[in-house]
């Protein structure tokens, strides 16, 4: 349990090639695995690890995650001292309400880190899903005399095919230090995939995010760490087990799709510490005699007539009788009326598809139906 | 007073509920689960927020342990609020002696205090007991209209079943002029919800004098509500109309847990502005696996089912094991049921678990297993046997448990 730890989370990723499912809100608040929000998982890390001080830098398109994190209850973050923070953007003398980039971002909270009370930051993005707690990475960090230390997974490059996003690769020398970066490229010889997530001493972000602003380099991974792999000491953290990244529709069609596999539900929700996310009461998801469900993740308050296969259901989706649904990722309060077909389709929340209807997507280019279309 | 409320509640949630048997060995009724995520006790706490009464002392004695911190703080009900809330009230000791909570209405004279701090015009005094939805506030609203001093909440019971129930005789206008605890001979079907409005100046004058009557056994239906009838107080019933159900009996809790699998219940669970809120065990999804069936189930979060699930009823992190079937039945947390076993007609408490290759029932009567119950392989309970908790059950040569 690490007390002398304070959590920086960044959620304002504007990641273009999620398309529809990010117009209205940030990668963080993005609906995964039949009733979590992305961010749900770095920030139950974080609570896991026993950091009651974390702060969330909201950017663009922000409400549907401050309505999901509110006072930060749900992840035992409502305390009297420390707590959740939600940092959206203001305008400031130095500040227009819109940051150039990561670095500026936190030079916009600059205050909230200089008031955290502790010694040590555990900066992450919001992007990627995995399940562990950070002492061990924090006691490598101190052991190795590490001026920030990431964590990484193994992943082959080509694993994910098509756009990219962050796939920030690393090369390290025998004793782990880094010595070299890429940033989505797709030559590299690394399967050495960076997770987004950093230890960091407060004087130390500090100052680093001071040198960068002041020099007009706003980038977190090619200025910040790049630039100063010679001055400072980089160590790299390899994390086992399952890790899930959203670069794209199609990833986030894959990731959805990972969670079917009983090791990686194990990896993610049994085997280490629960993930928190916000509760809404909903029923028991109810199965009539007409229903006929293969090889799916269901979600309470589901109401299922027809038939579903290879899919994931988040809270409250009706499925009508005599509909079939298959290789599906269907969002919360989203209806399918009788008879309706759907293949390899993405329907954001609340969607209402009519009867009879018949929606065929594909593997790599799974159809997306934004939030609230009535098909 | 800062603190002034126009109505506390005070649920009686104390009674050990003996004929659910093993079930409620080593928790009070009010904890027993219903409908694969609730506790009883979630209903009245639930109709209490949404009536707009912030104010509920939740009075425990009997098993209180898993009550208690179920209740915790009563933020799961909004009830942790800043002038309010819940508060688990068991029996304490006062000056130099200590004593138990000796009936129902012993129970809320011991807790004047506690109601006093509020200065309340009307005390909802509920039992934690039953399944139903109900808007506190209109019957409180009634009770205000009638000028009454005591409103009972009543319900239309089957005529043949009202000798189960006590009985609210009343005239036209819904004045009770007598009141019959289980009557052999039923003048009507008006059955007594156990659900009261007093208007508490007026009923704490009858809970000191009837704590002064050592011949009294402290109870609303045997001393109190008699007693108020005999000194011609204004006593009004209060009808209401919709799902109620008793779960006091195991029969009772499993008909009420089936009822839920109709295609259109008659409790509606699915009611946006009157949800049913209940403490949240925090688990994934639950994951039906290529091989699994599940037909007219209710299937709750973190299970796995790879077996057969049918007309059952299956609380959070159940596991059915390949080959397994679990038909008519109601199996609560954490239970796994191991691989070819078949559980048919059963109750299966919390964290029991089932080996491979078990009979569990077999229709007729229901089977019982109690929590935390370690079935071993191949081992047959008889249907409308009843498996202690804790116990482990071991197996004999010839199959069959002797």
């Amino acid at each position: 349990m690490i007390r002398d730890a304070f959590g920086l989370i960044y959620a304002g990723e504007q990641n273009i090639n999620l398309r529809e499912l990010v117009y209205l809100r940030t990668v963080g608040a993005l609906p995964v695995g039949g009733r979590y929000r992305s961010i749900d998982f770095v920030l139950s890390n974080m609570v896991n690890t026993g950091i009651h001080n974390v702060g969330v830098i909201a950017q663009r398109s922000y409400h549907s995650l401050m309505d999901h994190l509110g006072s930060g209850k749900e992840w035992d973050l409502s305390r009297k001292s420390d707590g959740l923070f939600i940092l959206p953007p203001y305008s400031s003398s130095e500040n227009m309400g819109s940051y150039r980039g990561i670095v500026d971002a936190i030079k916009g909270v600059m205050g909230y880190i200089r008031r955290s009370k502790q010694q040590y930051c555990i900066f992450s993005g919001s992007y990627t899903i995995y399940n562990r707690t950070y002492d061990d990475m924090l006691k490598y960090h101190i052991d190795t005399g590490a001026d920030i230390t990431m964590l990484y997974n193994e992943e082959e490059a080509d694993s994910f095919k098509g756009e990219r996003f962050k796939d920030v690769r690393i090369h390290q020398n025998e004793e782990g230090r880094v010595i070299d970066l890429e940033i989505n490229s797709p030559l590299t010889d690394s399967k050495k995939a960076g997770m987004d997530t950093y230890v960091i001493r407060k004087e130390l972000l500090e100052y680093l995010v001071e040198d960068c602003v002041s020099r007009g380099k706003y980038n977190f991974v090619s200025d910040l760490l790049m630039n100063n792999l010679n001055r400072i000491r980089i160590m790299g953290f390899k994390h086992e087990g399952y890790v899930g990244r959203l670069h794209s529709v199609a990833s986030y069609y894959k990731l959805n799709m990972d969670f079917l596999d009983v090791d990686v539900q194990q990896d993610l929700f049994y085997a280490n510490n629960r993930i928190y996310t916000k509760i809404k009461d909903e029923v028991p998801a109810k199965y009539a005699k007409t229903s006929n469900v293969k090889n799916s993740l269901i979600a309470n308050g589901c109401i299922i007539e027809g038939e579903v296969e290879d899919s994931i259901l988040f809270r409250s989706v009706y499925v009508g009788k005599g509909a079939k649904i298959k290789n599906c990722v269907i969002m919360q309060d989203s209806e399918i009326y009788n008879n309706s077909t759907l293949e390899y389709v993405i329907l954001d929340k609340s969607v209402n598809i009519r009867q009879g209807r018949r929606l065929v997507g594909d593997e790599v280019f799974p159809v997306v139906i934004r939030k609230g279309a009535i098909v | 007073m800062i603190n002034k409320k126009k109505c506390v509640a005070m649920l009686l949630a104390g009674g050990q509920g003996s004929r659910l048997g093993v079930l409620t060995k080593h928790r009070a009724k009010p904890a027993v689960t219903y409908g694969g995520k609730y506790r009883i006790i979630d209903f009245p706490l639930s109709n209490c927020i949404h009536s707009g009464i912030d104010t509920v002392g939740v009075l425990t004695q009997y098993e209180p342990l898993e009550l208690n911190s179920y209740i915790g703080t009563g933020a799961p009900w909004d009830l942790d609020s800043m002038n309010g809330g819940a508060f688990v009230l068991p029996p304490f000791v006062k000056g130099e002696r200590g004593e138990w909570y000796s009936g129902t209405a012993n129970a809320i004279y011991q807790n004047i205090y506690f109601i006093e701090q509020y200065d309340p015009e009307y005390l909802l005094v509920l039992s934690g007991d039953h399944i139903y939805k109900m808007d506190y506030s209109l019957m409180i609203a009634a009770h205000e209209k009638t000028g009454a001093d005591a409103t009972i909440a009543v319900i239309q019971v089957p005529m043949e079943e009202a000798s189960r129930f006590g009985i609210m005789n009343t005239d036209e206008d819904m004045r009770i002029y007598e009141f019959e605890e289980k009557p052999k001979k039923p003048k009507n079907d008006m059955a007594s919800m156990g659900v009261y409005v007093f208007s508490w100046r007026k009923l704490r004058s009858y809970l000191d004098a009837d704590a002064k009557d050592e011949k009294s056994s402290n109870d609303f239906g045997k001393n109190i509500i008699p007693k108020m009838l005999e000194k011609n107080e204004k006593m009004y019933a209060y009808p209401f109309k919709g799902y109620w159900k008793d779960v006091g009996t195991i029969f009772s809790l499993w008909e009420a847990n089936m009822e839920l699998l109709q295609e259109q219940p008659e409790l509606d669970l699915y009611d946006e502005p009157w949800r049913i809120f209940s403490r949240n065990p925090n688990m994934p999804p639950h994951f039906v696996e290529k091989n699994a069936k599940v037909k007219n189930s209710l299937v709750s979060e973190g299970c796995h089912i790879y077996g057969t699930v049918e007309n059952s009823v299956l609380s959070a992190g159940v596991v059915v094991e390949r080959g397994a079937l679990v038909r008519d039945s109601i199996i609560m947390q954490q239970t796994r049921v191991g691989e070819g076993s078949k559980i048919i007609m059963s109750i299966v408490d919390e964290e029991v678990n089932i080996g491979n290759d078990c009979t569990v029932g077999g229709g007729g009567e229901i089977t019982v297993v109690g929590g935390g119950a370690v079935i071993k392989d191949e081992v047959v309970i008889e249907a409308g046997e009843s498996v202690n908790a804790k116990r482990v059950v071991k197996n004999t040569a010839g199959g069959g448990r002797k």
